[in-house]
Parts: structure tokens; sequence; C-alpha cells
């Protein structure tokens, strides 16, 4: 029985099947709210306000990948963004305050990353910790405070981050493309190659894997790990300063929204839950997909109050579908169950000459 | 299925015994001399004197709990021996340097039953995970190491026309063939000493085949090996030489010639008569 895998479709191009739910959800959208999703402001608001949850969520795909979690980053938010509105503000630091602030959440990072990987806390409860010990941090240091950035667009710092590509004609759309996207875009693309093409990105891989696995290859797996929550509180940190410019003010809950969004947005995008796959570009359209729901419900005649509720199915539907595709041994359970196994009993994933399933 | 035919692959030195020094002058690949292990109170290796030949396949046999996993792990750097010394290619090793990273440095390779591979990787990256094709920033040049991971395959493991490419993940792959990527992974990297703890667990028949025939290609390439098997049979038809282990003692040093399989086994079960 020859096994020549011919790569179908769905093998060949990264995050197929996400991509399809998008367009099908646009044309959706299109068609129930043509006046908003038929011209081109909303997209270039979505250029404007995704530019957060993009990076958070490519971060988030890394730390997914490897089989951690982090739910520390709502706090890297808000601590990174306090540190850049006082520096900023305060301080006048300029650019400079941007650096500190996305330097502040590589920090918080880091100390995840020791706590996980030298101390060796499991990494749900560490980043739990953290997320507390970050956001109380954020409040009692700002005192409770907003920090409103009035008249940031005058700066420097704001036209290279978040300003608009071609000063902002309102007549011609292209001009008001958002800093920040092109920021966006630049560091997904580089964190694209990471993943696929970097000896990191393969020990990430190869960690949600098997940690057993990738010790024994040689990985230096603690070295890995705490390299990984860098990146990720690094992503943070630029989230963070992205948000407080975009919003031209700094609050203490700004992060808040970001648990659920980022994590559905890697979920629904087909990185696994399980860790040892993964792919960027589903990322990326899980993200668009978690932002349009919200305007699209809304644009639609659904109140507000709907839109956690869509996004929550959405994202168990998904979770339930990739854990049945990816593990057939449940896909065969599930379906005995409801007496659909193919043949008695159904077959054993490990015996005898396996079946490819691509 | 087509089966896996074995391809040996740049035969170096001749695979004769006894040993003559090979080009680069040494006779044996590892040698143990009065090493002792303790876990605590527990006395697992007890005067262990070792050799194993730079072309010669030793199979290490013993009941379960003997010392077998623990003789491997201290011979290639996994765990510290309590005292003896350790030689590798007849040079010491510095023991209190050794380490798995060293034992690959002085082409040692282990390849454990269930922990060799990433089972969601695909195998071009599988082969060289650890040791990538890399330019200066750490990219790695995946045109390369998929050509050189197609050239294992198909030279080195001998899977040409079985269908398996190099973007095929582990876990499409059947318990014998994950052995025989581990093993040419080994090979590939030129190891001299290819250690297998029990490769054949769990594995049917035919899957076994193959696997013995994975030894003999490291036979045939003109390496050593040391193989852990609990089952006799398949130990007996590929070893040069049996080691028997019992309680942490080597108790004797069998030539399979010398004796047939139902020999080997009714001197196992004395050997675990005497024991109570
Ligand atoms: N890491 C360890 N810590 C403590 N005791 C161990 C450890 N590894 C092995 N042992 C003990 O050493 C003895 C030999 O074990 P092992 O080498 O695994 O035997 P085998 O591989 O022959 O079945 C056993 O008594 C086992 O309990
Ligand atoms: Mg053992």
């Amino acid at each position: 029985m020859p096994r020549a895998q011919p790569r179908s479709l769905f093998a060949r191009i990264e995050g197929l099947p996400i991509i399809i739910v998008f367009a099908l959800m646009l044309a959706l959208f299109m068609t129930m709210a043509p006046l908003v999703f038929l011209a081109p402001n909303i997209y270039m608001t979505f250029l404007s306000t995704l530019p957060p949850l993009m990076v958070l969520s490519i971060g988030l795909t890394f730390v997914i990948a490897a089989g951690e979690i982090d739910l520390s980053f709502p706090s890297i938010i808000a601590f990174s963004g306090f540190v850049f509105a006082v520096l900023f503000k305060q301080y006048g630091l300029g650019p400079l305050a941007a650096i500190v602030a996305v330097l502040s959440g590589s920090l918080v990072g880091w100390l995840n990353g020791l706590l996980i990987a030298r101390v060796g806390i499991p990494s749900f409860i560490a980043t739990l910790g953290t997320q507390f010990f970050w956001a109380g941090m954020a409040t009692v240091l700002s005192g409770g405070r907003s920090y409103a950035l009035r008249g940031v667009e005058e700066s420097w710092t704001w036209r290279v981050i978040d300003g608009r590509l071609g000063g902002n004609d309102p007549l011609r759309w292209y001009t008001q493309v958002s800093m920040e996207a092109i920021w966006t875009a630049a560091i997904v693309l580089f964190l694209w190659f990471v993943l696929n093409r970097h000896r990191f990105g393969e020990h990430v891989l190869f960690l949600g894997d098997s940690n057993d696995v990738s010790r024994v290859v040689g990985i230096p797996v603690a070295r890995e790990k705490i390299r990984l929550f860098t990146l990720m509180g690094t992503c943070g940190g630029v989230a963070a300063v992205m948000l407080t410019l975009e919003n031209r003010n700094y609050f203490g809950d700004q992060g808040s929204g970001y648990l659920l969004t980022a994590i559905a947005a890697v979920l629904i995008g087909g990185t696994s839950i399980l860790g040892g796959r993964a792919t960027v570009v589903g990322t990326i359209f899980g993200a668009l997909i978690m932002g349009m729901l919200e305007a699209g419900l809304v644009a639609s005649g659904l109140t507000g109050a709907w839109v956690r509720t869509v996004q929550g199915l959405i994202f168990l539907v998904a979770i339930v579908f990739y854990l049945l595709a990816d593990e057939p041994a449940r896909r065969h359970a599930l379906l005995g169950r409801f007496g659909l196994a193919r043949g008695p009993g159904g077959r054993s994933p490990r015996s005898g000459p396996p079946v490819p399933t691509r | 299925m087509a089966d896996i035919a074995v391809h040996p692959s740049g035969t170096r030195s001749g695979n004769a015994r006894p040993p003559a020094p090979g080009t680069d002058g040494f006779v044996d690949i590892v040698r143990m001399e009065q090493v002792q292990k303790y876990f605590g109170a527990v006395h697992a290796l007890r005067n262990i004197d070792l050799r194993i030949g730079r072309n010669e396949i030793v199979g290490l046999i013993g009941d379960n709990g003997a010392g077998k996993s623990t003789l491997i792990k201290t011979m290639t750097g996994v765990y510290a021996p309590s005292s003896g010394r350790i030689f590798v290619r007849d040079k010491p090793v510095d023991l209190a340097n050794y380490s798995v990273a060293m034992a690959h440095d002085l082409s040692i390779e282990t390849v454990y039953q269930d922990k060799s591979l990433g089972e969601k990787q695909p195998l071009w990256r599988n082969f060289f995970v650890g040791r990538q094709i890399t330019n200066r920033f750490g990219f790695i040049d995946v045109k390369r190491q998929k050509a050189v991971a197609r050239q294992i395959l198909e030279d080195t493991i001998g899977f040409r026309g079985v269908g398996i490419g190099v973007d095929a993940t582990v876990k499409n792959l059947s318990g014998g063939e994950r052995q025989g990527i581990a093993i040419g992974r080994a090979m590939h990297f030129n190891a001299d000493l290819i250690v297998l703890d029990e490769p054949t667990v769990a594995l049917a028949v035919k899957e076994v085949r193959k696997v013995l025939d994975f030894v003999r290609l490291i036979k045939s390439s003109g390496r050593a090996c040391v193989y852990i098997e609990h089952n006799l049979a398949h130990v007996h038809e590929v070893a040069d030489r049996l080691v028997v282990l019992d309680r942490g003692a080597i108790v004797a040093d069998i030539a399979p010639r010398d004796m047939t399989v139902p020999e080997l086994t009714e001197y196992l079960i004395d050997l675990q008569k005497s024991q109570h």
C-alpha cells in the first residue's frame, strides 16, 4: 500500500479553513449591513483598532504553540501603558517613553519566564498570579487615575507609531491607513518567519509537542521558555503603547477586554490548544473575525451585549471543531457515542499502517 | 506495503573481532571500569567492567530492574557514576563534566523508545532539530535541510518507494518506521555508538523485523550498538555478544553461537530462581 500523500489544498494553504470562515462572515455582514461594510471607512477604522489585538495574538500564538498559556498580558497592557503615559506626559520623554514601555513589557514577560522555567510553576498558575500583581501595581502607581494625552497628535512619536499614512485626508481613503497597521504588518511578517523558519520557532513547536523529546534532542528547554515569555511580554508592551496612543488616553483597565479575544483569535485560527502546531496566518484571520464581529453585529442591528455572547460561542465551536479534527481517537469516541463510528470498535490510531489524514 | 530495504551506506572499518585498532587508532568505543552507581541506598550498578568494541553489537539483557537502563544512562552522560572510570575511544572521560551534550560531541547517540521524535513535526524538522542548518541569524535553510533529509530517508534508511516523504509527520508513521527515523538520524550525524533502549516494545512482528534490520544496518556501516531488549530471540539474532545483568552486576558475557535461545531462556530463569 503506497502512501504517496498528495498534499491537499488545506495542507498547502496556511489557515485556509479560517480564511473561508472569514470570507463567509464578511459576505454575511455585507448583505446585512451594506451601508457600513461596502464602504472603505469601516476598514480604515479596523486598521487602527485591530493592531493591538493582532500583536497580542501573534505573541500568544507562540505561547500556545509551546503548550503553555499566558494570562498576564491584560495586566501588561495596563502596566506598560501606564509606564508610557507617565514617561510621555509627565517626563516628556517622547519616543524614549515608547521604548521604555515596550521594555517594561519584556521585563514582565521575562519574570514570567523565570517563574515558569526556573522555579517550575505551571504557566497557567504563574501568569494568573502575575496578572493580579502587575494589574495591581499599575493601579497603585497611577493612583487609579487616567492620563489624557491631549495634543499628542502633534508629537513626532504619535506620527511614527500611530499617525495616518498620508496626512489623514478624508477624501482619499488610503491617506488614512494608520501607521500602527504598517508596524503590525511588519511585526506579523517577521514573526511568521521566526515561527516557521527560525531555530527558535522550531524549538517552540517541539516544546509544545513534548518537553521530554525537546530535552533529548538537545533543546535548551528552560532558556527557550524564558525567551518565549519575554517575547509575549514584548508584544504586550507594543500593544500597550499602540492602544494608549490610539485612545489618546491611559486608563487602568484598558487591557481587560483582550483576554478572551486574543486567546480566541489564536485558537479559532487553528493553532492547537494542545501545542506543537501553530499558524500565524490563522491567528491573523482569527483576530480579524473577533474584531469584525463587534462592528458587524452592531451594524446588523444587534445590541452590543450580544457581541461577547457570539464571540464566546464561536470560540467554543472552533475549539471543539479543531479538537475533533486533531484527535482521531476523540473523534471516534464521540462518533461512537452517537453510533456513527466506522467499522466495529473503530480503529486505534496506533495499530497497523497509518492512514494518511491529510 | 513495500518492505524496507537495507542499504548499508558508507561502510567504514571491517567488522571483525578480535578488534584491531581502526584508522583513528582505538579499539573500544566505550569502556567502563569498576563503575558503581547508587541512587540513595539503592546500589543500582555494581563493579561494572564493560567494553564495547568499535563495530560490535552488544545485547544487554536481564530482568526488570536489573539496571540495564541505568547502565546505558551512565554510559551516555545522563547520570554521573558514583565511582569508577569511563573511557571513550580508549581515552578517559572527565566525569565531572560528562553530559548528554558531551556524549553527542563524542559521537554517542541514544534512541529512546518513545522520546526521540516530535510527534506532530515533519520528518525534515525531526532530523535536524537541535543542530539545524542555519544562517548566522539563526534562520533555517529549509531547502538544504529537506534535501539532506530526503537523502537520509532514501539512502541511509532505505525508505525509497515507501511513500514517506520529508514532509510526513511522525504521528503518521508506524512504530518500526519511527525507530528507523531515529536510528537513521543518529547514523547521519555520524554516531559511532548508537544505544537503543528496548526499541521493539509494543511493536507488531513486522515492525520488529524492520528494527532488527536497522540494527544490522548499524553493524554493516561500521558502527557499534548497545541494544537493550527484553525479547531474547530478537537480541540473540542480531547481537555479537550478550551481556547479562543481574541486580546491578554483570553476571555473564555470552557469544550467541555458544547458546541457543531456549538455553539462554533457561539460564535466565535459573538466575531469577537463585534470587529467592
Ligand atoms: N532515577 C532513579 N532514582 C532512583 N532509583 C532508580 C532510578 N533509576 C533507576 N533506579 C533503580 O535502579 C534499579 C535499576 O533500574 P533500571 O536501570 O531502570 O532497570 P532496567 O532498565 O534493567 O529495568 C531499580 O531498582 C530502580 O528502581
Ligand atoms: Mg529499563
